[in-house]
């Protein structure tokens, strides 16, 4: 059939690099034309901004809590404690100690919500009182909810599903034992509906789950939003509580995690020439994103600019990657250019650094593909190093961080880096933070289907 | 001058057949398609009626490679869009990869797979899951692999908004299409049939257990008890205008306007959700569309069945459209597809305006109190130009989608 192709053998391969080298050449042709998007898009959008910052990670359960695990490198990762995994081949997680009343949730809350709706909710109540914004009644209609998780409500959907299947035994389940929100759980909509029932917001609600790029996924689609007018505020982030049996066995299966359990708190080493594949994580982050004039107008404190996103699919595997980064340097070319950003300001890349071996090549090439020389010269770092890898939510926890480091003018260092990969010679900013002087932050999230996806954050230019 | 969105493929896998001309077949002669369950022995769950895809061959459009690897949910995804690029003529080899991409709705992922996973995993002491569970049961695993198999390499999506999910993908489709892209394929299809998966649904106690397929799901009817849950839906290719002429592709309509507001409230029994909020979708969608009421030829509700919703629904409408607008809808036939029964509503309401009938709503012979709108009953000729589809996702989302014939001025 003409127009089916799948990429995983070589004469498909050959096939999409005609088509990525023909696409080249009409991109040169076009030339600068292509400013913003894919095409000559000319509509001037909205500019939105971050105004408030909430987090829940391993090794700290707050957004300062957060910040000082990550500037003094510390790592939380550790051996799984949440259920006995001494079957799995992979036995080491980022697990947060997240205490949901301390998190202020109410007893309601915590009764319907699921452990990544519980992150959720406490993310989005720390970045609101961050942003001092008050939800009144215009506000509310023009507030919205977008939040990205990979896997949603996957930890309460296992838990039931044993109870109701007799521990599996049993195909035809017994639907009388189960609970009464196990709908909620089979639904991830249920994440962005319940921030919206606390607050009473009435704007346009929404659960992106792109996988492993969903955070930086759904701070996108809120930014489209605001840009376009169709909110003027979004509370926008990701969370995701995989740490279950379920889904360690799925990453058992194609040994993406780590096999070292001997040592979890080195057990996370994107970059370093060791590393073994990525160690699970948990958590979430929420941000304020607001339309500028809105920010200004009431006197908010400004973190940064959103300048930037895109996301490009690499049609050539579910879970592979082609060492050339073609696509994920696309999205980053794309992302500079819709801010008018050169490649050459770029301060910081925080990287998706999942500490997989194919990852970590991948995305070194795409960045040299992106940046050309000044990808040397340019501080990364991957946070996965420490809070380990929290499949959907950690692209927002990483734009979480992507605000901060532009706030603090502070780069989080590369944990448990010590040998390096002659594939990976970019500056990892190995082990220490750096004082380091940032404007514009780039991050980048890479996940299964084949999703790459990129986003820069920009101190706050001149308003027009 | 802002990209326009238009609408050059239809792709329906759905309980009322495959293709869109079945799909049109079965809503204009009006049985039931709802039936008891095949896929497993239902008998001991209080619900027994579902609408299933007939006569669905999935080596037809899935390879046996990629077969092992996905949910039914991802089969049919395959099928409708194979259906829709089919149907639109397009060439994609031609096309730069980048400037095409995917945006579906997904409202719980890869159900019967994921159950016969866990099964795997927990059945015995030393179980796990297979390499394909990582890919398969997740809500991206259809759109990944869409992508890959038509190489559509742009800006990609997947909503989760339960059933107001499936019009947000067109909304999505156009804010991409705004912003370069030539073509997204949009809408969704769902897979709710696995024993645990409909254990799950049960608990929002808002299925009907009848057991008559003509009578089971009555929406806007005084005897409305619940839906019953439908598998399949659509998928549409929504492409920029000048690239749809410039090819002389084959135009079914516009996508308009659209408009997503949220009730601020959980469902719960006994409230049918925020009127001011559906309402509030309805007219911002309207005039985004820069469209009057007034000119609405067709409504498309949500219609969940669910007595308390139904009232609130109609109200919302009547306070818009006032009490004249003609509506229909063909769930009660077909099943609730969640967000894939929001898509197949759009490709019915281009479908109404290609051959100007307004479809029925069949078996409506008599309306619930509150529920009062002007109903299609009969299959209706008429000149159909503009229709308001409408969704409502449980927990509180709403969203309304305006699409248009084709006028080249706009």
């Amino acid at each position: 059939m003409s127009g089916h192709r799948s990429g995983s053998d070589g004469a498909d391969a050959a096939w999409t690099d005609e088509r990525a080298q023909a696409r080249q050449r009409r991109a040169r042709e076009e030339g600068r034309r292509r400013l913003s998007g894919v095409a000559g898009a000319t509509i001037k959008h909205r500019r939105v901004v971050v105004t408030g910052v909430g987090v829940v990670a391993p090794g700290g359960v707050t957004r300062e809590g957060f910040w000082s695990t990550l500037t003094a490198g510390k790592t939380a990762t550790r051996k799984i404690s949440f259920f006995d995994a001494t079957k799995f081949r992979s036995r080491v997680a980022a697990e947060a100690d997240f205490d949901p009343v301390a998190a202020g949730l109410s007893a309601q809350e915590i009764r319907r919500a699921d452990r990544y709706v519980q992150f959720g909710l406490a993310c989005a109540g720390e970045a609101l009182a961050d942003s001092g914004l008050e939800l009144d009644e215009k506000t509310l209609d023009n507030t919205g909810v977008v939040m990205g998780s990979a896997v949603g409500g996957t930890m309460a959907l296992e838990d039931e599903y044993v109870a109701v299947s007799n521990t599996g035994r049993d195909w035809l389940v017994d639907h009388t034992y189960a609970g009464p929100f196990l709908y909620q759980a089979l639904v991830p909509s249920s994440l962005a509906a319940d921030i919206a029932h606390r607050y009473g917001t009435h704007g346009p609600t929404q659960v992106v789950s792109t996988g492993c790029t969903s955070g930086i996924d759904a701070i996108g689609y809120a930014w489209h939003l605001v840009q376009d007018g169709e909110a003027d505020v979004i509370i926008a982030g990701a969370s995701d509580s995989p740490i279950s049996p379920v889904t360690v066995s799925s990453f058992d299966a194609i040994k993406a995690t780590t096999p070292e359990n001997d040592d979890p708190e080195h057990a996370s080493r994107p970059f370093d020439a060791t590393r073994k594949g990525f160690v699970m994580g948990e958590g979430g982050a929420v941000l304020i994103l607001e339309e500028l004039g809105h920010a200004l107008a009431r006197g908010a404190k400004i973190y940064c600019e959103v300048t930037g996103y895109a996301s490009r699919s690499n049609g050539f595997h579910m879970t592979g990657l082609r060492p050339d980064g073609l696509e994920m340097a696309e999205a980053i070319r794309v992302s500079l250019d819709q801010g008018r950003t050169n490649p050459t300001d770029v301060d910081y890349i925080c990287a998706h650094g999942s500490g997989t071996k194919q990852n970590d090549r991948h995305e070194t090439a795409a960045f040299k593909k992106a940046l050309g020389d000044h990808a040397y010269r340019t501080p990364v770092s991957s946070i996965k190093s420490m809070i380990g890898h929290s499949l959907g939510a950690i692209g927002a926890i990483e734009m979480a961080a992507c605000a901060l480091t532009i706030d603090r003018n502070t780069v989080a260092p590369t944990a448990n880096w010590a040998q390096r990969d002659p594939e990976c010679d970019l500056d990892y900013t190995p082990n220490t933070a750096r004082e380091h002087k940032v404007d514009v932050a780039l991050s980048v999230g890479s996940g299964f289907g084949g999703f790459q996806s990129a986003m820069v954050f920009s101190r706050l230019k001149e308003a027009s | 001058m802002t990209a326009r969105a238009v609408i050059t493929g239809l792709g329906v896998v759905a309980p009322s057949g495959v293709g869109a001309d079945a799909h049109w077949k079965s809503i204009m002669d009006g049985a039931s398609r709802l039936g008891r369950i095949s896929r497993f022995d239902p008998s001991s769950y209080p619900v027994t009626l579902a609408g299933e895809v007939p006569d669905f061959d999935p080596d037809e459009f899935v390879n046996p490679r990629l077969k092992v690897a996905t949910d039914r949910w991802t089969w049919h995804g395959f099928a409708a869009a194979q259906e829709a690029l089919s149907d639109s003529a397009v060439d994609l080899s031609t096309m730069d990869p980048y400037e095409t991409a995917v945006a579906l709705a997904s409202s719980s992922g890869g159900n019967e797979f994921g159950q016969g996973e866990l099964q795997s995993l927990w059945s015995e002491p030393d179980g796990a899951v297979s390499v394909y569970q990582s890919i398969a049961w997740f809500y991206a695993a259809s759109v990944g692999q869409i992508s890959i198999l038509h190489q559509l390499k742009g800006q990609c999506s997947v909503l989760v908004a339960e059933s107001a999910g499936g019009l947000d993908s067109f909304a999505q489709a156009a804010r991409t299409i705004r912003r370069g892209t030539k073509v997204v394929l949009a809408g969704g299809t769902e897979g709710p049939l696995s024993p645990y998966a409909l254990t799950c649904q049960l608990s929002t106690r808002r299925l009907s257990t009848g057991t008559d397929p003509a009578t089971a799901y009555r929406p806007f009817a005084p005897g409305a008890a619940g839906y019953v849950v439908g598998e399949g839906g659509a998928v549409l290719l929504v492409e920029d205008l000048d690239h749809a002429r410039e090819r002389g592709a084959d135009i079914y309509g516009e996508v308009l306007g659209w408009s997503a507001t949220h009730d601020g409230r959980a469902t719960r029994p006994g409230d049918g959700g925020d009127q001011a909020q559906v309402a509030r979708a309805l007219r911002v969608a309207l005039e985004r569309a820069d469209r009057a009421a007034s000119d609405v030829d067709v409504v498309f509700p949500d219609a969940v069945g669910v007595p308390e919703c139904d009232r609130v629904e109609a109200a919302a409408i009547r306070e818009v459209f006032g009490d004249q607008v003609p509506v229909t809808t063909q769930k009660g036939q077909l099943g609730r597809l969640y967000q894939g029964g929001a898509a197949l509503d759009v490709a019915t309401a281009l479908q109404a305006m290609r051959y100007d009938v307004l479809p029925a709503t069949h078996g409506l012979t008599e309306v619930a109190p509150g529920c009062e709108l002007n109903f299609v009953t009969e299959p209706t000729a008429r000149r159909t130009s503009l229709a308001v589809v409408n969704a409502r996702g449980y927990d509180g989302y709403n969203t309304a989608l305006v699409v248009g014939r084709y006028e080249e001025a706009s």
